[in-house]
């Protein structure tokens, strides 16, 4: 069956030069699923790690990630100024609140997906692995153009899925366009452990039955990155939190460390459920 | 009272239902028939039953279905009459023709497909020849 074109066919990869940075793409296909709190926490996480590190909105026209980095005060230009040669890259670029080597490049919001030219694209992203460790591209959701341009300059992909029918297939279909070059990786996101024990979840396994890709880590559905949102501040400046630490181990697996995929932890079984087990399969 | 019990603390299997519907989901997605090509083999299925007898072809419903692992084509063709067309309309009962399709569903971009030789049992009609439709 001919299969529908890859990204990977369009983009043409140049050799990279020794020396340069990770242009990775967050990208899930469906929209909420927590790109760009991903992209946030585990930019901070490499940051804090020594890392110099340069974060990309590439959601043209629903600028976010400034907000959930607490910068959105900050900025004074974006991608597109850039892109469109306005102003340098380094008037552009915001540094972070709590590290100095993590940034930002903010997505324009009065533009439109359209507007962003791909070569152009492309050209910034390599220009910024020149002078970063990490260029982590949010990806905005949809599969038409504003993705393409996110993963034009970029040579990895990490996807981020939740344990939801929707999620998993619109991953299933993301992976399929990315082609083999990306090499995608992924983060489970908003795992419920306690429901899956329940048997009302689909579980890792279920998720990672059907995609197969190689498994960076699982965050769980924690009301902290709800709270962390709202003040601007990702959880994983917080490291003592189990999931700002899973948000360091996700940074070290990528940055190539052999630690294990951080893995919520199911809940102690309450008495009540202790007897229920006694009368028959609750794992259906 | 175990029963009860049972009920209380049985499964509740909404994991399972996700499971099994987005596996057949995936199916659906990766078999990527386009409505034009299940038109064709709709055209072409019916060509060779109707060298054996008059089906209704305003009435021919094709649909996919789950069946245990695999993915199955269901074609209802109503025959009007068996033997060749001129016929009195004699009406057989709707018979069905089921070919499983094997979608990888394991192995979700291996896309890959067969369709094996549709199990019929009607007395005068021909199997459809396995199309691997391109």
């Amino acid at each position: 069956m001919q299969q529908t074109q890859t990204v990977q066919d369009e983009v043409q990869s140049s050799a990279p030069a020794p020396r340069l940075g990770r242009a990775i793409v967050l990208t899930s296909g469906k929209g909420g699923v927590g790109k760009t709190t991903t992209t946030a926490n585990l930019g901070t996480a490499l940051a804090h790690r020594g890392a110099r590190v340069v974060l990309v909105d590439a959601d043209v026209g629903l600028r976010n990630l400034d907000i959930v980095l607490g910068l959105e005060s900050r900025v004074k230009h974006h991608l597109l100024d850039v892109l469109e040669e306005r102003v340098s890259l380094d008037e552009a670029l915001v540094p972070g609140k709590h590290s100095e080597s993590l940034f930002l490049l903010a997505a324009a919001q009065s533009r439109e997906k359209d507007d962003v030219d791909t070569a152009k694209m492309k050209a910034l992203i390599s220009s910024l692995r020149e002078r970063f460790d990490y260029v982590l591209i949010d990806c905005p959701a949809g599969i038409e153009l504003g993705f393409r341009n996110a993963v034009a300059g970029a040579d990895e992909a990490i996807v981020i899925c939740t344990p939801e029918v929707a999620a998993v297939r619109d991953v299933d279909r993301v992976v399929g366009l990315l082609g083999n070059r990306f090499r995608p990786q992924l983060v489970i996101n908003r795992l419920r452990p306690n429901l899956v024990k329940k048997g009302k979840m689909l579980s890792v396994e279920d998720v990672n039955a059907i995609l197969r890709l190689p498994l960076l880590g699982v965050i769980a559905d924690e009301p902290e990155i709800i709270v962390t949102t709202n003040r601007g501040e990702p959880l994983a400046l917080r490291k003592e939190t189990a999931t700002g630490a899973a948000y360091h181990a996700i940074a070290a697996r990528v940055a190539g460390e052999d630690v294990p995929a951080p893995m919520p932890a199911a809940p102690k079984a309450t008495i009540l459920e202790r007897v229920g087990s006694l009368f028959g399969g609750r794992h259906a | 009272m175990i029963d009860f019990l049972k009920r209380l603390f049985g499964p509740s299997g909404s994991s399972t239902t996700a499971k099994e519907r987005l596996r057949l989901v995936l199916m659906t997605d990766h078999l990527e028939l386009s409505p034009e090509l299940i038109e064709a083999m709709k055209r072409d299925l019916v060509d060779v039953i109707s060298r054996h007898v008059e089906v209704d072809r305003d009435k021919i419903e094709v649909n996919f279905e789950r069946q245990d692992s695999a993915l199955a084509m269901l074609a209802n063709i109503p025959i009007l009459s068996v033997g060749r067309p001129n016929g009195n309309p004699t009406l057989v009962p709707i018979e069905t023709v089921q070919s499983p399709i094997v979608a990888n569903g394991s192995a979700p971009r291996v896309r890959k497909r067969r369709k094996r030789a549709a199990k019929k049992t009607a007395p005068t009609s021909a199997a459809p020849a396995s199309a691997a439709a391109q």
